[in-house]
């Protein structure tokens, strides 16, 4: 009977205000890549936290090789070998590689410590599965693509034959990503199981066997990767056509926005400049886009242009105006806006009500103030304007304790406030960062939409798809230094990639300046 | 079960309840300790804050120290900040609120704003050196709480008219300040004739001022822009200043305003007339810590504070009923025990919110049952 490792049945499972999984059904095989897709809030996240015992369902029930299993913690799950990788890391950041991965499963001889055998076997199955990691080096300094291999070998360590990947590739570079879905194919042919969630619908064709699909808590289908396409997997996900590439009128070029000459950034990690003698500019209407591999000094540029980090040496003016040493709030009233990189640390105040952080950046403005006493009904109002506007879901509306929500309606709540803003300049640092396609368009045709209005946009992304459908003009960065300029139109991918990599460079004019 | 579906009926259903356990465990204590006084201290205990108005009075007027200082916890508390500092403040509040009244003559309300001025200035130097050097403000708190105190002891050692034997010269050498009736009737809390009414000496208008300024805090924190920024800063002090909000100041005035709360506790205890500051070299005012569980019990809401204060006072009045029966280090106990228990409020809240989405469910389930079950097993 048993031709299942893993079944979920009829899973249902509440939070208050919303049904995150309505009777779902999730059947697993062994030695498959079962690939589980859905908008952002579809619930896989839950249907996945369900199955490592992080929540008790309400109903259904879980079977195991054909028997019924009960997952009250991530304890029995492990004890049923079901290991997870989350989309954000849990790890210990003070700890090194291999106090993290025997955490929770240490050897001991007379009651210490002994991790003598631990370091034999985590070498062995890093050499094993090509999973590169010092064992010996903190986790706060080694790389986030490093940080996910160590979660990996966390789970290899326990032996675990089935593997939960919750947004694996949102935090990777593309090289990465190559190389990941190169192991978990090594995974699959030594007959572990795998679970697979993610929004990129081609990683999902590269390397899935089947695919669930879930659509705002429901099951809608399961289907054999072989015999769909991107186009019906993205039907199915958000129940209607989904257009990959926004279309984008011609750009009518404006004055200049923002101006950085010869900007000098010190790095917080290093001894040496993060950002090294950087000039550009953004006019207005047109999209400038920050290509780059992650680490090359997109975020403390970023830092120094909105103000959140102090430059060493350079000018920036914005809108005729010098805001070299202005503060964030003067900046933003000038005219700036910005969708920043870590949703987390700086975007939203997780403990605050989605109205109180649609208001963050304005509650001092009279249109929500009278006397210094906050207009809550005034916040309110604009908040369901904003939810309804840029479709953002939660459980109790703009009452909804942001931290409950899931990671993709986070982020279109930080979109959309900072597109209503209305600043005339725009700083997205990845704004489509884990969001589903259906999310991704729209978010594009806002942004395109804001440079036809005549906003300057300055995007920083890592992904190239992006990059190559939506900017103007392409700037790539390596090393803290930019190394060329590029017309989306008339360049490729590839020729992006070789200068990202830093294999080709070409000698710019702020060498001059 | 209906109305434990409002967040606030929770709260207070899983305070009493606490409080309940508490009380049980404590006479668990009373039982152990001396069994035959044990149900007849449990009595007294428990209705020896109403047994007449004088001790009424009593839990109010030791009720209205501990309301300010668990106002300054939990007002700091509200900007992440943690304020072990309330002591010193408290005492620092204290001696400005004395000194100024017998030194320097001033009347009740001055005294009231001076030490007022003393708290803010010492709560304000920990805020100071979080926001801009990032040392950790519970060390430095604890530093001035120490600081505090041996400057407060100096001043007074050295200052003569502080003493009674100052004006009545054959009044023995003690510890303590000299009482106000004697030195400035003016700088006493007014009573508004509420000591005839009460027939007590304990009761003056400083608990009505406790609740206001309390109530006035709940505002600031709940209705107002500046509130909006400290709990903003307190939650996540990164997205904060991404917001344009400034931190350091916010971390400053809050620390500020914490101690000027502290601060104006120990005006209100000491104007009372019936208190005079004991020079003691070895200890710190109980009052002071004493906020921290008070704003604990609250879950740091200004406005709960008031009922903690009372709560925690209510039962330090009821642990005198237990004299001599028991001995003053198991009373003590005994009251550290119920509140520590209180405490768990936290933790019932969490089982009464389970318990009433079960029951929910459950009574959902059996309204679709008739309809039969939803055919739901159907993969593709």
């Amino acid at each position: 009977m048993s031709e299942y490792v893993i079944e979920m049945l009829n899973i249902t499972k509440e939070f208050p205000g919303i049904k995150a999984n309505d009777d779902v059904t999730l059947q697993l095989k062994k030695g498959e890549i079962h690939a589980l897709l859905g908008e952002n809030g579809a619930g896989k996240s839950t249907l996945m936290s369900v199955l490592f015992g992080l929540y008790q369902p309400e109903k259904g029930i879980i079977k195991k090789n054909g028997r019924v299993v009960h997952i009250k913690n991530p304890n029995d799950a492990t004890a049923l070998n079901i290991g997870m990788v989350h989309q954000h890391f849990k790890l210990v950041e003070v700890f090194s590689v291999l106090d993290n991965i025997i955490l929770g499963a240490e050897d001991t001889r007379y009651g210490l410590l002994s991790k003598r055998e631990a370091r034999k076997k985590v070498l062995e199955l890093s050499e094993r599965y090509g999973l590169k990691v010092d064992p010996d080096a903190l986790v706060e300094d080694i790389s986030v693509g490093m940080q996910q291999r160590v979660e990996i070998l966390k789970m290899l360590y326990r032996d675990n034959e089935i593997l939960i990947f919750d947004e694996p590739t949102a935090v990777l570079t593309p090289q990465e990503i190559v190389e990941l879905l190169d192991i978990m194919r090594g995974f699959a042919a030594e007959g572990k199981s795998i679970l697979f969630i993610t929004h990129k619908l081609n990683e999902i064709m590269a390397v899935a066997d089947r695919c669930t699909v879930l659509r705002k808590g429901k099951y809608i289908g399961t289907v054999d990767v072989s015999s769909t396409s991107v186009e019906e997997l993205s039907r199915m996900m958000v129940g209607r056509d989904v257009s990959f590439v926004t279309p984008k009128g011609e750009e009518h070029l404006g004055d200049t926005v923002l101006q950085v000459s010869g900007v000098t950034v010190p790095s917080r990690l290093h001894k040496k400049d993060a950002v090294r003698n950087v000039s550009f500019e953004v006019r207005a209407g047109e999209i400038v886009c920050l290509a780059g591999i992650e680490g090359n000094g997109q975020t403390e540029l970023v830092s120094a242009i909105t103000g959140l980090e102090p430059i060493h040496s350079g000018r920036i003016v914005l809108l005729g105006r010098d805001i070299t040493r202005a503060s964030i709030r003067e900046r933003s009233k000038i005219g700036m806006s910005h969708i920043p990189e870590d949703r987390h640390k700086h975007g939203l105040v997780l403990d605050y009500s989605l109205g109180e952080n649609f208001v963050l950046q304005r509650y001092w403005q009279s249109e929500f103030q009278n006397h210094g006493f906050i207009r809550k009904k005034k916040m309110h109002e604009y908040a369901d304007r904003l939810i309804r506007q840029f479709d953002v879901r939660s459980g109790q509306g703009s009452f909804t304790i942001v931290r409950s929500m899931s990671g993709g309606n986070q982020q279109k709540a930080i979109v959309a406030r900072e597109i209503d803003k209305n600043a005339p300049l725009l700083i997205a640092v990845q704004p489509t960062r884990g969001l589903d396609v259906g999310a991704i368009e729209y978010i594009h045709q806002q942004i395109i939409a804001q440079r036809d209005m005549g906003k300057a946009v300055l995007l920083v992304s890592l992904e190239l798809d992006e990059v190559m459908n939506i900017a103007d003009r392409i700037l790539v960065m390596y090393e803290g230094e930019i190394v060329g300029e590029f017309d989306p139109k008339k360049t490729t991918a590839q020729e992006l990639g070789l200068y990202m990599a830093g294999a080709k460079r070409d000698t710019r004019k702020e060498a001059l300046a | 079960m209906k109305f434990l579906k409002k967040p606030g009926a929770v709260s207070c259903m899983a305070s009493l309840l606490s409080i309940l356990a508490g009380i049980l465990f404590g006479f668990l204590l009373l039982i152990a300790f001396n069994p035959s006084h044990a149900l007849s201290g449990l009595v007294n205990m428990t209705t020896n804050g109403i047994a007449n108005s004088d001790k009424l009075a009593k839990v109010f007027y030791m009720a209205t120290p501990l309301m300010m200082t668990g106002l300054s916890v939990a007002f700091a508390f509200k900007t992440g900040l943690f304020n072990i500092g309330a002591s010193g403040q408290y005492v620092v509040g204290a001696f400005m609120a004395i000194y100024g009244a017998v030194q320097w003559q001033l009347p009740w309300y001055a005294c009231i704003l001076l030490a007022m001025l003393g708290g803010a200035i010492w709560g304000s130097i920990p805020g100071i050196c979080k926001a801009f050097f990032n040392v950790n403000e519970v060390i430095t708190s604890i530093m001035f709480n120490w600081i505090g105190l041996y400057t407060v002891n100096l001043i007074l050692l050295n200052s003569p008219a502080m003493f009674t034997n100052y004006y009545v010269p054959q009044a023995p050498n003690t510890p303590l300040t000299v009482s106000l009736k004697l030195a400035n009737p003016e700088a006493i809390l007014p009573k508004m004739g509420m000591n005839e009414w009460m027939q007590s000496e304990y009761i003056n208008i400083s608990i009505f001022l406790a609740i206001l300024i309390a109530v006035v805090m709940w505002v600031i924190l709940n209705k107002t822009t500046f509130g909006y920024e400290l709990k903003a800063c307190g939650f996540n002090r990164h997205a904060s200043e991404y917001a344009g909000i400034n931190a350091r100041r916010n971390i400053v005035l809050s620390m500020t305003i914490a101690g000027a709360l502290s601060g104006i506790g120990g005006a209100l205890y000491y104007l009372s007339g019936t208190a005079q500051y004991e020079i003691l070299k070895t200890a710190l005012p109980a009052m002071g810590f004493n906020g921290i569980p008070v704003a604990l019990l609250a879950s740091s809401n200004p406005v709960g504070t008031i009922f903690s204060a009372l709560f925690v006072s209510y039962i330090q009045v009821g642990g005198e009923a237990l004299q001599p029966e028991y001995v003053k280090e198991i009373i003590d106990i005994i009251i550290a025990v119920i509140i520590y228990l209180s405490a768990f409020a936290l933790l019932i809240r969490g089982w009464i919110g389970k318990l009433v989405t079960r029951r929910s469910l459950e009574s959902e389930e059996k309204k679709l049952s008739p309809a039969g079950k939803k055919g739901g097993n159907t993969p593709c």
